[in-house]
C-alpha cells in the first residue's frame, strides 16, 4: 500500500436531487470540521425539485483551500442513473464507494471499489417508514466516516449541529449512520491511502457560512428596515436568512410589532419600487434578486440614478443569459449592472470576494447609498451565496450608520430655507436631501425622474441638463476613491492578476500552485466599480496582467483595458472561466503557463 | 381668493402649485382644482402629505397642488410599488396617488392589483380619460367597446373597468366620479384620503384634445347625458359634528377609521356600499342600460390595512436608529457560536 494520504482528499456525493442528501453531505461536512480540518464544499444542483441528479464536492485540504477541486479522490455513488459517467471523475488510485447492485463488471479497473448494498441495509435495518428514503443517505455518511477514521464524536457533534432546531431527529439520524459504520467495519479491510487526522489551529476562530446568510446579517446590521423582494434563485435564500433572522432579532418582545417590513413583491418591478419609494421617504431599503430579476429592475434603478435616491440592491449572479442555467454560478453580470438603464447610468458597484465581505459590504452598501443616495449593487455569485464557506467570526460595528446628507427641520430653519435639492454646495457632487414628513415650509420638493434643475423642478432647458449629468458625474468619482479599495498583494514580480468575487478563491491557490512552479505572481483584487486609480497603476508596474473572471467575453477584461493609457492596453490578458462550476485554480494555472510560454 | 384660515393655519393658496401645463379644459386641471379644495377643507398639514403618480397626463398633476409638500413622479405604471414602499418607511405620511388609465390599466394593472390585495394605506386617483393623451391620441385599456377614436378607429376591445376589477379583487373602497361633478368628487377624495386601506376612486376625465368628439363614451357631453349617481355624497371630518337634518331612512352615516362621516343620500334605488355583489351589479346594470354610474360603490371601514397586517409600528421606520435596528453584542455573539 502506497504512503497515506492525510487531509488532502476530495469527496464526491453523487445523490438524486430531492432524496435528503443535502443533508447527509452538511452532517458529514460539520463532523469533519469539528474535527479542526479546513473544509470547502460546493453543492452542484439541478433546477429541479426531485429526481435530477446532483453532486456535492467536499474538499479537504490542511492548507484551507476554498475553490472547488477539479479531481475527485473518494466518489460515492449512490445515483444509479450517472454513476457510470460519475466515475470517470475519479482520480486513479481513488475511492468509490457505491450501490452494490451497480455492476463493476467492464468498469475501469485503476480505482478501488468498496460496494454497500446501500438498499438492502435501508430496507431492513431502518424501521421509520415514512423517513427511510432521506435516511438512507445517512448510511453512507457512516460508511465514509468507517473509510476515513472520522472518530463517532465528531459524527455525532455533525448530527446534533445539523439538527440544531429539531433535537427529535437527532438519534435517529445517527442510528443511520451507525448501519454504515458497522457495515465498513464488518466488511472492508482499507485498501486505500485516505485517512482523516484531528488538526490544531488550522480552523481556529473559524466558522462555516453561506454568503447570502452572512450578507442577511449584513443588511441588518446595517439597518435595512424595509425590504423587497420576489423569491429567484439563487438569492432566495439571502431574503429567507433575512426574515428568519429579523423574526429572532427585529421585533420587540413587548408589542409584537416589527423593526422591520419584508414583503414579498409580486415581481422585480415591484420590489425594487417598493424599495426606492422607501428609499425615497429615508428608510434604509434594499431588495435581493439575480440575473433575470436585474433585468427587471433595470428601468427602476435608472430612476433611483437620476433623482438620485438610496438603495441597495444584491444581484446573486447565476448563468444567463436569458433563464440560463438557474442553479450555476456566474460573473456575467457585472458589465450590464454597472451600468443598468437606459441613458447615461453609471452605479455604484460592490463585489465582495468572501463571506466575510458579503457581510460587511452588506453592511456598508447602506452607508454608501445614504452618503452617496443611489442605487449600491452588491454582486456576489450562487458559488459564494449558496455554498458553506470557512471564514473568521465576522466582527461587530464599531461605526454608527452615515446616514448622509440629510437636512432637518432644524437646519432648514438656520438656512432661512435656502437650499435646492440637487445644488451642489460642497462641490463633491452630492447634493442635500430632505425627507417626506420634514415640518419645514420650504422642506417639500417634487422627486421626478424627468429633466430637472437645481430646485428639482421640471426642465428641458440645455445646459441645466449638461450640468446636472457633469454633476453626477462628478458624485460617481467622489464616491471612487470612497468605496472598498482594491487588495494588492505585491513582491515586485513581472505578472500580476487582477480579479473579484468569487473567484479569489481559485486565485489563491493558483498562486500558490504558480510560486511552487517558479512562476510567483502579483494580485489586485478589485472590490467596487468604478474601478480605483489602483487598478492602471496595478498594471503600469507588471509586464503582463492576466484578469481572471467567470463569464465569457472578459467583462472586466474590458473594463481594466478601458481605465488604462493606450500604450498599457497590450499588457492586459484574460483568463476566462463560464461552464457554470466554480472555477478551480487549474483553470488559471495553465491558461496563464500556455499564454506565458507563447513569446511576444 | 378665500384669506379664510384652515384648522392648519393655512390659507387655499396654500395648497395651490405650479401652473399647469395641461390643455385648456382638460378634465384633470378640475380634479386638481377638487384635490386642492379637498385638502385645503381637511387642512391637511402639506408636510405629512405625499404626492405620489406615474407616468402621463395625469402624473404631472401633483406638480399642480400643494407645492410645498414632497411628490415623487416615477415611472409608467409603478407609483403603487413606490407608495407602499414609502408608506412602510413611514406610516405618519398621507399617500395620495394620482395616475391616469394607461397607467392603472395597461402598462401598471399588475401594480395595481397588487396594491389593492394588499390594502396599503393609500388614496388612488384614476383620471380616465380612455385615451393616451401625452403620445397624441391611442384609445387605452378603459375605452369602451365600439368607442370611436377622434381620426375615426374604433375601439374593438373590452374595456377594463378599474372599479370592477377592484372590487372583485376585494378592495376596500371603490368609488367613481366625473370630473365635471366637484359636488360629488370633493367629498368623495375627503373620503378616501380618511378611509384606512387603499381607497380607489376612479374619475372619469375627458381629454379636450383627443376624446372629446361624438363617438367616445368619455367626452364631456356623453358623461353629462349618461351619469347616474347612486347617492348624493357628503363628508362631515372628524373635527366637525354631524348636524344633517334628514327623513329616517333616506340617509346612510357610515363612520370611518378617523371618526370622519361619509353621509348618503339615496337617490332612486337604496344602495348598500357595504355589499360588494351589490356594488358589481349596480355597474354592470349601468353598463347595459347605457349609463355612467358614479358614487361611492363599495366601503369596508373593518379591513386591516396592510401595515397594520404587518405589524410595522406607528413610529416611522425610517426613524429607527443603531440601537433599534442592530442587534445587540450579545445576540451577534450567539448568532457567530451557531456558525462554529
Amino acid at each position: 500500500m502506497t504512503e497515506p494520504i492525510v487531509n488532502d482528499l476530495t469527496i464526491q456525493a453523487a445523490t438524486v436531487n430531492g432524496s435528503g442528501s443535502q443533508t447527509a453531505n452538511l452532517v458529514l461536512t460539520r463532523a469533519i470540521f469539528h474535527m479542526g480540518i479546513p473544509v470547502a464544499p460546493k453543492n452542484v444542483f439541478p433546477s429541479n425539485i426531485e429526481g435530477l441528479p446532483t453532486w456535492y464536492q467536499l474538499r479537504i485540504t490542511t492548507e484551507g483551500h476554498m475553490a472547488r477541486s477539479d479531481k475527485v479522490d473518494i466518489l460515492v455513488a449512490f445515483n444509479s442513473a450517472t454513476w457510470r459517467e460519475d466515475l470517470k471523475s475519479v482520480n486513479p488510485g481513488g475511492v468509490v464507494i457505491h450501490e452494490e447492485a451497480f455492476s463493476t463488471a467492464d468498469a475501469r479497473t485503476d480505482v478501488i471499489y468498496y460496494p454497500v448494498p446501500f438498499n438492502k441495509l435501508a430496507k431492513s435495518k431502518i424501521q421509520n417508514d415514512t423517513l427511510r428514503k432521506q435516511l438512507a443517505n445517512m448510511i453512507y455518511v457512516g460508511v465514509v466516516g468507517g473509510l476515513l477514521g472520522i472518530p463517532w464524536e465528531a459524527l455525532e457533534h455533525g448530527v446534533k449541529r445539523q439538527f440544531l432546531a429539531k433535537p427529535k431527529a437527532v438519534q435517529v439520524n445517527l442510528d443511520a449512520i451507525k448501519i454504515g459504520h458497522d457495515y465498513w467495519q464488518d466488511n472492508f479491510s482499507k485498501q486505500d491511502p485516505f485517512r482523516l487526522e484531528p488538526m490544531t489551529g488550522a480552523v481556529d476562530g473559524k466558522v462555516l457560512v453561506e454568503g447570502n446568510q452572512a450578507a442577511a446579517i449584513g443588511a441588518l446590521m446595517g439597518g435595512a428596515s424595509v425590504v423587497a423582494w420576489y423569491p429567484i434563485t439563487p438569492s432566495s435564500s439571502l431574503c429567507e436568512y433575512l426574515i428568519a433572522y429579523a423574526d429572532r432579532f427585529r421585533v420587540d418582545p413587548a408589542t409584537g410589532e416589527k423593526r422591520i417590513s419584508v414583503v414579498q413583491a409580486e415581481d422585480e418591478l415591484a420590489a425594487v419600487g417598493m424599495a426606492i419609494g422607501a428609499g425615497w421617504a429615508g428608510a434604509r431599503a434594499m431588495t435581493s434578486t439575480s440575473g433575470p430579476g436585474i433585468s427587471l429592475m433595470a428601468e427602476f434603478s435608472g430612476l433611483a440614478y437620476y433623482a438620485e435616491i438610496p438603495v441597495v440592491i444584491f444581484d446573486v449572479q447565476r448563468i444567463g443569459p436569458s433563464t440560463g442555467l438557474p442553479t450555476r454560478t456566474s460573473q456575467a453580470d457585472i458589465g450590464f449592472v454597472y451600468t443598468l438603464s437606459h441613458g447615461d447610468t453609471k452605479h455604484l458597484v460592490l463585489l465582495p470576494g468572501s463571506v466575510e465581505e458579503c457581510y460587511e459590504f452588506g453592511r456598508d452598501a447602506f452607508d454608501f447609498a445614504d452618503r452617496f443616495q443611489t442605487p449600491v449593487f452588491v454582486l456576489s455569485d450562487l458559488d459564494l451565496g449558496m455554498n458553506l464557506w470557512m471564514t473568521p467570526e465576522f466582527k461587530y460595528p464599531e461605526k454608527p450608520f452615515d446616514r448622509g446628507k440629510v437636512l432637518t427641520r432644524e437646519d432648514l430653519e438656520k438656512l432661512a430655507g435656502d437650499w435646492g435639492r440637487y445644488r451642489d454646495v460642497d462641490h463633491d457632487g452630492v447634493t442635500y436631501r430632505t425627507l417626506p414628513g420634514t415640518d419645514h415650509p420650504a422642506a417639500g420638493f417634487f422627486t421626478r425622474g424627468s429633466g430637472h434643475d437645481e430646485q428639482a423642478r421640471y426642465t428641458e432647458n440645455a445646459d441645466a441638463y449638461a450640468r446636472n449629468m457633469d454633476r453626477l458625474s462628478r458624485k460617481l468619482e467622489t464616491a471612487r476613491h470612497t468605496l472598498p479599495a482594491p487588495v494588492v498583494e505585491e513582491d515586485g514580480k513581472a505578472i500580476g492578476l487582477i480579479a473579484f468575487g468569487s473567484t479569489h478563491a481559485a486565485v489563491v491557490e493558483a498562486r500558490e500552485r504558480l510560486a511552487a512552479g517558479g512562476k510567483p505572481v502579483d494580485y489586485l483584487r478589485v472590490r467596487a466599480l468604478p474601478l480605483a486609480d489602483e487598478v492602471v497603476a496595478f498594471v503600469s508596474r507588471h509586464q503582463h496582467v492576466y484578469v481572471v473572471e467567470q463569464n465569457r467575453d472578459g467583462q472586466l477584461y474590458d473594463m481594466v483595458r478601458l481605465a488604462v493609457p493606450p500604450e498599457l492596453v497590450e499588457r492586459v490578458r484574460s483568463i476566462r472561466h463560464y461552464n457554470g462550476q466554480p472555477i478551480p485554480a487549474a483553470a488559471i494555472v495553465e491558461p496563464l503557463l500556455k499564454l506565458e510560454a507563447v513569446p511576444a | 381668493m378665500s384669506t379664510t384660515l384652515n384648522r392648519a393655519g393655512l390659507s387655499r393658496d396654500a395648497y395651490k402649485g405650479a401652473a399647469t401645463t395641461l390643455c385648456a379644459g382638460c378634465g384633470h386641471n378640475s380634479i386638481t382644482n377638487h384635490m386642492i379644495k379637498a385638502l385645503y377643507e381637511l387642512g391637511v398639514e402639506p408636510h405629512r402629505l405625499a404626492k405620489m403618480s406615474g407616468i402621463g397626463c395625469s402624473s404631472k398633476t401633483p406638480a399642480y397642488f400643494v407645492e410645498t409638500a414632497h411628490g415623487f413622479n416615477g415611472v409608467h405604471g409603478r407609483m403603487p410599488a413606490l407608495t407602499t414602499g414609502a408608506h412602510l418607511a413611514n406610516r405618519q405620511l398621507m399617500m395620495l396617488g394620482v395616475s391616469g388609465d394607461g397607467d392603472t390599466a395597461s402598462i401598471g394593472l399588475g401594480q395595481f392589483m397588487h396594491l389593492i390585495r394588499r390594502n396599503v394605506d393609500c388614496t388612488y386617483i384614476i383620471e380616465d380619460n380612455g385615451t393616451y393623451g401625452l403620445t397624441k391620441g391611442q384609445f387605452s385599456a378603459t375605452a369602451d367597446l365600439g368607442s370611436v377614436q377622434k381620426k375615426g378607429a374604433v375601439n374593438t376591445f373590452q374595456p377594463i373597468d378599474p372599479c370592477a376589477v377592484a372590487l372583485a379583487l376585494g378592495a376596500s373602497f371603490v368609488a367613481r366620479s366625473f370630473s365635471g361633478d366637484g359636488k360629488q368628487v370633493v367629498p368623495l377624495i375627503k373620503a378616501a384620503l380618511a378611509h384606512r386601506g387603499t381607497a380607489i376612486l376612479d374619475i372619469i376625465s375627458p381629454c379636450v384634445t383627443f376624446n372629446d368628439h361624438d363617438g367616445s363614451t368619455k367626452s364631456y357631453s356623453w358623461v353629462k347625458d349618461h351619469e347616474e349617481s347612486i347617492a348624493d355624497v357628503s363628508f362631515i371630518p372628524f373635527f366637525e359634528e354631524v348636524q344633517v337634518d334628514y327623513e329616517p331612512g333616506t340617509i346612510r352615516d357610515v363612520q370611518l377609521h378617523d371618526g370622519s362621516h361619509i353621509l348618503l343620500k339615496k337617490l332612486g334605488e337604496d344602495h348598500d356600499p357595504s355589499d360588494r355583489r351589490a356594488a358589481l351589479r349596480v355597474i354592470e346594470e349601468g353598463r347595459a342600460a347605457g349609463h355612467l354610474v358614479t358614487g361611492l360603490l363599495y366601503l369596508d371601514t373593518q379591513m386591516q390595512d396592510f401595515a397594520s397586517t404587518e405589524h410595522i409600528p406607528d413610529t416611522p421606520l425610517k426613524d429607527l436608529g443603531e440601537k433599534e435596528l442592530r442587534m445587540s453584542r450579545e445576540d451577534f455573539g450567539k448568532l457567530m457560536s451557531e456558525f462554529a
